[in-house]
Formats: structure tokens, sequence, C-alpha cells
């Protein structure tokens, strides 16, 4: 037990040690904004390893949520004046709300249909954000009003690096916090065995929604928090190509590991960045790459690698 | 005193009476064995039982009240738990946790405290672990702790679906072929612990292959075939009833049991 609880601290301080000393090698400012990126993903990310990894329910529509949270940044202060704060915290709980009232139905559903369902939620938020151009500009997007927090100004990369980092501290924490209570346990009862959970007393549907609105509530905040740092959005942020990427990100870390939700999305931010120099191979390396290591590392990097070294340390 | 009793169940799957006319009736610290050939309906009467399937026809009464539509979690609510025939363990969950999981309706679950990590929390996890580890020294699985429970052996996630079951302290509990796969003495064990079960005051209700087992426990037996009761009694009646004989052995065989 005081291992365990040892363990989830472990991981924290680790992280923020991580996010601490990367400025130091950091030679400009474009890092910072990279790895701000980073620490905004992995934060949507940990988020959708609560539902796919502990709860086991997919969700490929959760851009979805990201760019209702986004868009709410944005249309909050420029169409009804709400401060920019107050606004993510509404995306939040409208992102929240949706997902509760859409998860009830669809969340009966398993497997390819889930898949689907979850797909056509968020095919219909990117929908409506691209045609209602009246409020959200349409395909062309929108600018996002630079955030004020008590007469001070947000701005700069390197502010936004400490929030987001400070945010992904947060997610992580509260993350490793769920994993070993009667609600995280429920969710993983209920992914090795629906019938057995049941039979246990667990009421199936309701935690399953529950993770499905945690999850949804990760994506939103982060959708606001990338929105602010940006000070721009488009409708690509709520579309199905990012929903399959945040997806990937979670698989490829690895499953039900909070570390493996930020190390997946640290390769999917950095890969392209990094293979840039190979121009138009770009997106062909970066295929091959997942590929790759799909075939290599089923379980995703973070539980592989922790396995190896566990045999290594045996022997 | 009855606490568990099904009156008169049926169910069809596609136009097949797969149990009909089925009655029983369990008091508490009693066992009962259900038995039959293979396909005799057992397993499918235990999914009505427990919530799992809804039957066509009949009710399934718990202290008194009819329950027959309530779903598994509303009926593990009310004091019913149940194990598998096969195997319903979580797979990458330690033995452990997944006896802790069998705590649920014992613990405070509040999602926000969970997320926060409240003091009170890790106070309760604290002891559901500790209540946890003492099921795990009944059933033998101390040891195995902290094992991921899908590398345990076969007969030891037998074990573990029961301490997971005994884990929300139920007044009834259904065990479905709980000895299949064990060998002898891990049949003495399971032996041994459904007879300390059921001496605490629960009702047990036991579906089992193993008919050295069934005889030497059960206080009551019911013999179904092809979904319909043929008889029931205390284990010597069923044992000497030319019907069981018929049904397990055939016609020809029964004869030759008789002479035997």
């Amino acid at each position: 037990m005081l291992q365990k609880i040892g363990h989830r601290y472990l991981t924290l301080i680790a992280l923020a040690v991580i996010v601490a000393a990367l400025p130091l090698i950091f030679p400009s400012s474009y890092y910072f904004r990279v790895a701000s990126l980073v620490w905004v993903s992995a934060f949507a990310a940990i988020g959708l390893n609560i539902l796919m990894g502990q709860a086991g329910q997919v969700s490929l529509g959760h851009a979805g949520f990201f760019g209702i949270g986004a868009y709410a940044v944005a249309i909050g202060p420029a169409h009804f004046g709400i401060p920019t704060w107050a606004a993510l915290l509404i995306g939040c709980a409208l992102s929240s709300v949706l997902a509760y009232l859409v998860g009830r139905p669809i969340l009966k559903l398993k497997g390819h249909y889930l898949a689907i369902a979850t797909l056509g939620l968020g095919v219909l938020v990117a929908l409506v954000i691209t045609t209602e151009s009246r409020w959200t500009g349409g395909p062309d997007g929108m600018p996002v009003a630079k955030l004020t927090l008590l007469g001070w100004r947000v701005s700069g990369s390197d502010t936004w690096y400490w929030i987001s980092g400070g945010l992904l501290l947060l997610g992580t924490w509260i993350a490793l916090n769920l994993n070993d209570t009667p609600t995280g346990r429920a969710f993983r009862a209920l992914h090795d065995s629906e019938v057995a959970a049941r039979v246990a007393g667990i009421d199936v549907a309701r935690f399953k929604l529950q993770a499905f609105v945690i999850a949804a509530a990760y994506a939103s905040v982060a959708g606001s928090v990338l929105a602010m740092m940006n000070g721009f959005i488009n409708p690509d942020q709520a579309g199905f190509l990012h929903s399959v990427e945040m997806v990937t990100m979670v698989v490829l870390g690895g499953l039900g590991s909070v570390v493996g939700s930020i190390v997946g999305a640290a390769v999917l931010i950095t890969l392209p960045q990094v293979l840039t120099v190979f121009q138009e191979y770009e997106h062909l390396l970066l295929g091959f790459i997942i590929i790759v290591s799909m075939i290599f590392m089923r379980d995703g990097i973070v539980p592989t690698l922790s396995r190896v070294l566990a045999k290594r340390t045996q022997s | 005193m009855t606490i568990l009793g099904a009156r008169d169940i049926g169910i069809s799957f596609g136009g097949i009476k797969a149990i009909d006319g089925v009655n029983f009736s369990v008091s508490p610290g009693q066992i009962l064995s259900i038995i039959g050939p293979n396909g005799a309906g057992k397993t499918t009467l235990f999914n009505i039982v427990s919530g799992v399937y809804e039957c066509d026809q009949g009710r399934v009464e718990l202290s008194g009240e009819d329950v027959t539509r309530l779903t598994p979690d509303k009926l593990a609510a009310r004091g019913l738990s149940r194990t598998f025939q096969n195997l319903q363990i979580f797979q990458r969950m330690t033995a452990a946790e997944n006896v802790m999981v069998g705590r649920h309706l014992r613990e405070r679950c509040n999602l926000l405290a969970d997320l926060f990590r409240l003091p009170s929390v890790t106070r309760q996890n604290s002891e559901t672990r500790e209540a946890a580890l003492t099921l795990l020294d009944d059933v033998g699985l101390r040891s195995s702790a902290d094992i991921a429970a899908g590398s345990l052996s076969y007969g030891a996630c037998k074990r573990l679906e029961i301490a997971r079951a005994l884990a929300a302290e139920p007044r009834v509990l259904l065990l479905d072929e709980p000895a299949a796969g064990c060998n002898a003495v891990e049949t003495e064990e399971i032996d041994e612990l459904i007879r300390r079960v059921a001496a605490k005051g629960i009702a047990v209700v036991l579906v089992e292959h193993d008919m050295k087992l069934v005889m030497k426990i059960s206080n009551h037996i019911l013999v179904l075939n092809r979904g319909k009761p043929i008889a029931e009694g205390a284990p010597r009646e069923v044992r000497d009833n030319p019907a069981v004989l018929e049904a397990y052995l055939g016609k020809h065989g029964a004869k030759e049991a008789a002479r035997a």
C-alpha cells in the first residue's frame, strides 16, 4: 500500500522535475511552444486514457469536446463579453453536459458500434462549428482574446509553458488518484468483465458515463488552453483527424498508463517537428513509425519498456 | 425460513424451452445443489436467478420480495452474489484488487472524493484492502495478493472468484461449478470452504459435477434434465432415484446400475 502511494507521488515528482528542468536546455522560444503543445495534448490524452485504458470504452469523437472547449474561449469573450477564464469553465461544463446526455444512449453500444457512434458525435460537432460561421467564423476559424487574470494579460510562449506544465501536473495527479479508488477499480473491473462487475454490484452504465464525462471535461479544458495559447482556432481542432490523433497518443503510449499518455503525446507532437527535414516524406515516416511500434510494442511504449526493465532487474 | 425462492421458472431460446417449471427454495445456512447432465439448464437457471437473463415465466423471490426483473447489480445490493462457471475474473487487476472490487457495495463511492483523493478515500482504501486480504487468507491466496489475477492458476482463479463473491457479504451465494478443473486437494479445500460459508448462515446454491462433493456437503439436491426438474430431496434419496440414474446413464445404464 505504502509502496503504491509512494509510486503515485514519485511519478508526479519526476514529471514536475522534467517540466521544471526542460527550459534549462531550451535554446529558443520555439522549443517552449512545442513543449507547451505536448503538455496540452498530453492533458487531453490522459483524460481519454481514463475512458479507453481504464474503463475500456473507445471514443473516436473526442476532438468534438476539444473543439467545444476551444470555441468556448473564443466565442464567450467575443460574442457575450464573458471573461476568458470563465468561458473555459463554461466550455468544460457544456462538454460535460453534452457527454452526459449523449453518453447515456451510446455507451450501451460496444466495440465497433460505440466507435462509430462517438465518431458521429465528433463529426456533428465539427459540422456545427464549420457551418455556424456567424458565431464561429466558419472554416476560416476565429481569433481568441488574450487571457486576462486579475488584470494580468497572459502572453509569451514561456508563460504558456508554465501554465500548460502546471495543468499537466494537475491532470496527471487526478488520473493517478483515480486509479486506486472505488471509482477507478469499478472502471477497470467493467473493462475486464462487465458481467462480473455487475454481479459485484457495480452499476456499469453509470460508471461508463462517468468515465466518458471525465474524458470529455479533460478534452474540453485542453481545447480551451490550446486556443488561448495559440490566440486563434479553426475547425480542424474539432475534426476527425484530431480525434484519431488523440486515440493514437493513448494507444501508442500505452492504454491505462498515465505516463504513457504523456509519452504518446510527446512522440506524436515532436516527431513531425523532427521529421520536417525529410519534408515530403514526413507523413510517410510518421505512419511507418506508428505501424512499426504497434507491431513490436502492442501494449504501448511505456508498458512495454517497464516490462523489459523489470525483466532486466530480475535477471 | 426461505431466503431465496424460485417459483415456476421458465425461459425459451428460439422456441426451445431451456428451463421449464423449475421450483426451489433455500434457507440461510443451507446448501442446495442443483445437478443434472450437461445441457440440463443449470447455468441458465443461475443466470436467471442472478439477473443476467430475464425469464419468460415464473418469479424469483429474495427474502420474500419479488426480484424477478432486477439487474445483477441491484440483486447484489440485496445480498445475492455468484461465481461463474467460465471464469470471469478481472485479469489485469491483482488478486487483492479483484476482491476489493467485490467490496464495492460496502464502500462509499463518490467521484469527486476519488478524483481529488480526499483522506477519507485513502483511509477507506486501506480498510477495504485489509478486508480483501482476510478473505484471500480464507481461500488460501494470501501470498498471491499482489499478483495479476490473469497469471494465477485455474484453481486459484476459482477460489479468487469465491473470495470476491464473499467480499460483498452476501446472504445468498450461487456457486457455478466451483470445483471444475480442480485437483483432489483443491476440491477438498473448496468443500471445506463451502461448509464454512454455510456455517456463517449464508444460503449456498451449488451447481457442481463432482458428485462426491455434492453428496457430501448438500442438505438438499435438485436434479434437472432438459430444463425440467426430475427429482429432488436429500442426497441419499436422489442417489437412489431411478429417474436420476436414467438421466445420467440412459435407460440401459440405469438397469445395469440397479443390478450392480
